[in-house]
This record gives structure tokens, sequence and C-alpha cells, in this order.
């Protein structure tokens, strides 16, 4: 009851539909069928989830969700282990939640990446085809992440890439992302069977749909000017905004600043390390960690109209000289010749 | 002394045909900033991101809150330095300034891209105090409040005049006692405010750093829009006595020649410490370097010595005549410096090209200053603004 209170809270619904959640995930069959595939990834994102007690990983895969196949945490191997899958989605077929971890090669038809000699590309048609939904967790199952880094030498691709047309999917980029955010994710579908609303790059907004930066402890440093120049140092120490150490939070959104991460306990900006740009895809690994960020201004409602001329300023033209020219030259003139007609004696006060 | 008899509601008719061409000006510029709201601030204007702050700041904020120090100045001569013969002064001071220093808010709320957002200022989880615009924006915002306070008095005294509604007059005279008594605390306040933010108007140009000319980036910058504003004040002062004694066919006050005696002490002062800016910049090299921006700045300098001069050495400074033109060039030469520092000496950077206001951002201007001159005549002819001259003239004996 608590950790789906909790989950509701970060989905951002109102308090009164803990009960409509909880009644969802108490039902008895009804715990979704969870298949979830590791590929070119480090295991980060399981360990993210692993590390959350609130509600701890016993509570999520025994009475949350029925996690039929995981291969961190599955007892079974080999042949038993394929076998379970295969039978998991012919159970389960168009029911089952697919979660996504790792990027997905392409360089020779895949053979960098094989699970019981079938490649990661034929694994991820084959369970994301009889899916309800698609969660691609983390960072290489969004965008490649840093399997994909220039060169690249496996052709990795994240699993948007290769999903079957028209399949729902969510995007849930981080490294690790939190795992109250897949969590609450996993409730939604559970509760509502639909998606929750989602950006342009399929994340949710309830925990996308924000700059990091916008949230960040550290704001008032940035917006007062204090900034740390050098790690080590007396600024460091105190605290100061980070984004001259290369901070990608401006142009990050996320709810890293809101909530952290281990439960809470910590996340990278409050640890003096900036944050790397982990949920974009077009800035972790791609801009230097060093770089300064772009500081993106929220785009006005397309109601208002645009706040930034475009240009680089414009100088005097003829007509704007002589207009303001004569209204200005009219004003002294006129003055002049008004001194020029006021009486010219001293005025005595006294008399 | 009496208040009641201090002040007099100017007689005279209110729709003159002055008021009309003043009214169509400023219809023109509403409909202008009504097509900008609409259409945005690039639309009516030459405004840039590399130049953010064109002439409705340079003008309407920064020259305007210095042309609107006539009620700073003369706050501090009648209540601090304790010379009540220039009482009588004091409301019509009061009234330019309260329109002078409320268009320069709306001037502001006219040149913010994100206008949506200006609410923000009122809501003070949204502050950063650390701001020198934070500190502007709210000296300049609590002063407008405090200039419209100690004007009120004006507007209760002759609501309490009227036969009409007895109730409404009743209750107006409660009120005017009641301001009375604590008009004085607001004043201390009305003292203490433009000393602040005239100073961090000068303040918000030591950050901008090299993007301002060595001849005006100085750390005195604070110092010398305080001295500048306090000359305008005293300039403006004299300036609207002399207008106003012929334009509405009154007597002249007398008072403001001596008044006047403070203003070379003050150019003294200020070319001083301008001239000691330089030195500690480094800036003479520039200042002799017969460039468009040198000669700019020697042509400030020599308006405001002018000044000083025809004021403090000649006969013709105490006729009504020579205060008038040395008032005009004081605020010529005085608005001249801030335009150097919020525009001329401003160059944001090579990739940016230039800036000139375009013809519909100075019209907007130019119907702010309309709506001042409007109001200023209007209001006198509703309420006690003026001196009264006929109880005054035996009072100064």
């Amino acid at each position: 009851m608590k950790a789906v209170t909790t989950a509701t809270a970060v989905m951002g619904l109102p308090l009164a539909m803990a009960e409509q959640v909880v009644a969802a995930a108490e039902k008895p069959d009804n715990r979704p069928p969870v298949i979830w595939l590791h590929f070119q990834e480090c295991t980060g994102c399981s360990e993210a989830l692993l590390r959350a007690n609130h509600p701890g990983i016993a509570e999520v895969i025994l009475e949350l969700i029925n996690l039929e196949y995981q291969e961190t945490l599955m007892a079974g191997a080999g042949h038993q282990a394929e076998a379970s899958l295969e039978n998991a989605i012919k159970k389960y077929a168009g029911k089952y939640i697919l979660i996504v971890e790792g990027s997905i090669p392409k360089l020779d038809n895949g053979v960098c990446c094989q699970i019981g000699g079938k490649t990661a590309m034929e694994s991820f048609k084959h369970a994301a085809e009889n899916a309800a939904y698609v969660i691609n967790l983390g960072a290489c199952a969004c965008n490649g992440g840093i399997v994909a880094i220039e060169p690249n030498p496996t052709q990795a691709f994240g699993a948007p890439e290769f999903m079957p047309e028209g399949k729902p999917y969510i995007n849930l980029p981080g490294c690790p992302p939190n795992p109250y955010n897949l969590l609450s994710v996993v409730l939604y579908l559970l509760t509502f069977g639909a998606l929750p609303e989602l950006d342009a790059q399929n994340r949710p907004l309830f925990a996308y749909g924000r700059l990091i930066h916008e949230h960040c402890e550290r704001r008032p440093h940035f917006d007062a000017g204090r900034f740390v120049r050098e790690f080590g140092s007396e600024e460091h120490k105190l605290g100061y905004c980070l984004y001259h150490m290369g901070c990608k939070g401006p142009e990050t959104y996320a709810n890293c600043s809101i909530i952290h991460f281990n439960d809470g306990a910590a996340w990278p900006i409050g640890t003096g390390c900036p944050c790397i740009g982990c949920t974009e895809g077009s800035v972790l690994f791609k801009n230097s960690l060093y770089s300064l960020a772009t500081v993106a201004q929220p785009t006005p409602n397309a109601n208002v109209p645009t706040a930034s001329p475009e240009g680089l300023g414009q100088g005097a033209t003829p007509t704007q000289t002589a207009f303001v020219g004569a209204a200005v030259g009219l004003a002294v003139g006129a003055g002049a010749v008004y001194a020029a007609r006021l009486p010219k004696e001293p005025e005595d006060e006294n008399k | 002394m009496s208040h009641e008899k201090e002040y007099a509601v100017h007689r005279a008719p209110i729709f003159t045909p002055t008021f009309f061409v003043v009214l169509l000006i400023v219809l023109i510029g509403f409909a202008i900033i009504a097509y900008r709201y609409w259409m945005g601030v690039g639309a009516v204007s030459n405004l840039s991101d590399g130049w953010p702050w064109g002439i409705w700041l340079a003008y309407d904020v920064a020259v305007g809150s210095a042309i609107a120090c006539g009620g700073y100045v003369l706050a501090i001569t009648v209540y601090i330095m304790n010379k009540f013969k220039y009482h009588p002064m004091i409301r019509s001071a009061v009234l330019a300034s309260m329109f002078g220093y409320a268009l320069a808010g709306f001037s502001v709320i006219v040149d913010i891209g994100r206008y949506w957002n200006a609410y923000g200022f009122f809501v003070p989880s949204r502050w950063q105090p650390n701001s020198v615009m934070f500190e502007v924006a709210l000296c300049i915002m609590a002063y407008t409040l405090i200039l419209v306070i100690e004007f009120l008095p004006s507007v209760f005294e002759r609501l309490g005049e009227l036969d009409k509604w007895p109730k409404l007059a009743k209750f107006s005279r409660a009120v005017y006692k009641a301001l009375d008594k604590v008009l004085i605390f607001i004043i201390a306040l009305g003292v203490t405010l433009p000393t602040m933010h005239q100073s961090s108007l000068g303040s918000l140009y030591i950050v901008m750093g090299y993007k301002l000319n060595a001849l005006w980036q100085t750390m005195f910058l604070p110092l010398l829009f305080l001295g500048n504003a306090v000359l305008m004040g005293f300039s403006i002062v004299a300036f609207e006595t002399v207008l106003s004694a012929r334009q509405l066919k009154r007597p002249f006050e007398k008072e403001i020649v001596s008044l006047s005696r403070v203003i070379p002490y003050v150019v003294a002062f200020w070319i001083i410490v301008r001239f000691i800016s330089v030195t500690v910049s480094g800036a003479w090299g520039e200042a002799f370097s017969m460039s468009w921006l040198s000669l700019y700045f020697w042509l400030e300098i020599i308006l405001i010595a002018i000044a000083g001069y025809i004021i403090f050495a000649t006969e013709y400074g105490k006729s009504q005549s020579g205060l008038f033109l040395s008032a005009m060039l004081l605020l010529i030469g005085g608005g001249m410096y801030r335009f150097g520092v919020y525009i001329v000496g401003f160059d944001p950077g090579p990739e940016w090209l230039a800036y000139f206001p375009s013809i519909s951002e100075f019209m907007i201007t130019v119907s702010l200053i309309a709506l001042e001159v409007l109001g200023y005549m209007v209001l006198v002819k509703l309420v006690p603004v003026l001196p009264n001259m006929s109880a005054h003239g035996a009072k100064t004996k």
C-alpha cells in the first residue's frame, strides 16, 4: 500500500487515485507478466532496481509484477531458461510487458550479441511482436548508450530502431534510470491499460517533462553566478553550481533533481559530480563531459508571441535617423527658441 | 502652516487643443504597444539578443526615472535640509515623479520579451535577491507606490471640499488627517528608495563588464548615476517651474532661483567624480582619440559644465530664460550620460551589428512622454497641486 502510494505520487496522479492503483495492483491474477531481456549492457539498470527499497525488489517481483524471465534474477539457466522464455511468450502472448535493457548490434547480422544461438535482433523482434507494451530501460536500450559511442564497433542501436511497426513503447533513458520511474510506468500500465502521456522521444512526461536545471538544488547558485571552476576547490566544497564543470543539467530532461537514487539518498549533482546528460541521446557521450551545456530556454507557448527577435541587430536606416533626428531636433530647437523668448532679467526673490 | 491655503486647483478648461494633440500621440503609441503584445517584441523594435535593452530602457527607465527625481531632490531639500520655504513646490514635483516612475515601470513591461512571466515579480518564492536588476525593479515598484501615497493628500484634500457628497467629503477629511500623520515615514522611505535604485541603475552596467566602453565603465557608476539623478532632479524642477508658469499663465515662483543655486556645486562634484573615474579606468587615451565615442563623451561633459557655469557666474542664470536654458542643457547632458552608458558606449561584441531604435519603437517612447504630459496637465486642473500664489506671496515675505 505504502509502496503504491509512493508510486502514485511519482506518476503525479492525485492521491485519491492511490486506491484505484492499489486495487489494480492487488487483484490476485492481475499481476502483469513481465519479460525482461538483457542485451549489450552493464546490468546497471537492474542493479538500480535492486537498490530500491520502497518497494524492495522482493515485493516488486512477488507482489506487484509476475516476472517471467530476467537473466540476472532467475534461478534457471541454459536450455531450461530458454524454454521458460518461450513458454512465457506463448502463454501471455499480447498481454505481457517487455522490458529491454541494453543496445542491439547490427554488425554482420548481429553476431556480436547472441543468447542461446539467437542474435539479439531475433530475440528482441520475437519477444516484441507478442508484447502488449515495450519498455526500453536505460540509455543503451533507448539510444544505444555507451555501447554506441563512435566508432560504434558493433553497430549498436537502441531498441526503437528495431521496434515492430505500431507497437506501443515507452523510453526510460538514464544511466541508470531511476527505478521508481520504471515502477511507476508499470503500475500506470496496470491501472489504466494505456501508456502515460509521452514526449516527442516517447519518454513519460511525469518523469521527463522538466529540465534537471529547473529543480536543481544548486540552481540558486547558478542564478547568482556562483560557480565551481575547479574540482576540489573551495567553491566545490561550498556546493556551488557545476555548470562550468560541464554539468548538462540545463539541457537534460529528467526528474533526478526531485527523486534521487539509492532510495533518495544521493544523486550525481548532490555529490558534486556534474550531470552528464544520460537521459538525452543527443548529449550523453556525444558532447564532451566538460563542455558547456546549451542553456535551453523553455520555448514559449504557441499562444504567445515570440520573445527572441531574430537577427543580429539593426543599425540606423536613413528614414529612422531622419525621423528620430527630426523629432529630437524639433524638441531641442523648440526649447532653445522658448528660452530665447523668456524674460532675461534676473528674478529677485525678495521683490 | 495650513495646507489648505498652500496649494490651489488651477482653474482652467481641461479640453484644450493641446490636450487633443497630446492625446492623439498617446493613442498612436498605445496602438503600437497593443501590436507589440500581439506580434512579439521583434515586430515593432530593432532589439536583438545582443541589444536587449534599447531606447525603452535607456530613455523611459534610465533617463525617465532620473527626470522623475524632482520629487526626490525636493523631499531632501525640504525635509532633510529643513528648507520649508520650498514646500509649496513639492506637490507638482511629486506628481511629475509619480508619472515618471509609473511609466518607467510600465515601459519595462513593454520591454520584457516574455511579459507573461512578469507576474513572477510579485511571487516572493520566485525572487532572486542577489540580483541587481531585482533590486532596481523592487525599488522602482516600491517607490512608485510611495509616490502615489505622497500624492494622495492632494486628492483627498480636493474630495474633502466637495459639497455634493457630504459623506465622501467627511471620509476624505478623515483620511487626509490620518495620512498627514504617517506621511513623514512614507517620505523617509521616499528619500531612501531612489538613493538605492538610482545607484543600482549604474550597477546594472558594472555587471556588463567589458561590453561597456572604458570611458563609461567604472566602479564609480553607482555614485555617478546617483549624482546625475540629483542633478537632473533639480533641473527638471527648474524646467517645469518656468514652463508651467508660462504655459498655465501663472505668476513665476521665484523660489526656484535660490533653489537652483545648488546646481553648480552638484555639477562640480559630478564632473570631478567623472574625471576621477576616467583616470582610474585609464581611459584618457580613449577620451582624446577623437573617435565618435570620445566626442560624445566631451559633449555630455561640456553641456553639463556650461549649464553649471551659467547658473553660477552669470546674472542671466537668475532669469527665467537663463534658468530654462541651463536646465535644458543639464537635462540633455545628463540624459546623454545615461544614453552613453545604456546604448552609445555599449557594444555586445563583434557578432552583433548595431542598434538604432525603429520608428515604432521611438513612437512608443514619445507616447509615454506624451502620457506623462497629459496626466500632469489634467491633474493640476483637478486637484490642488500647484502653489496657491495669492496666499503664497504673502507668506514668503
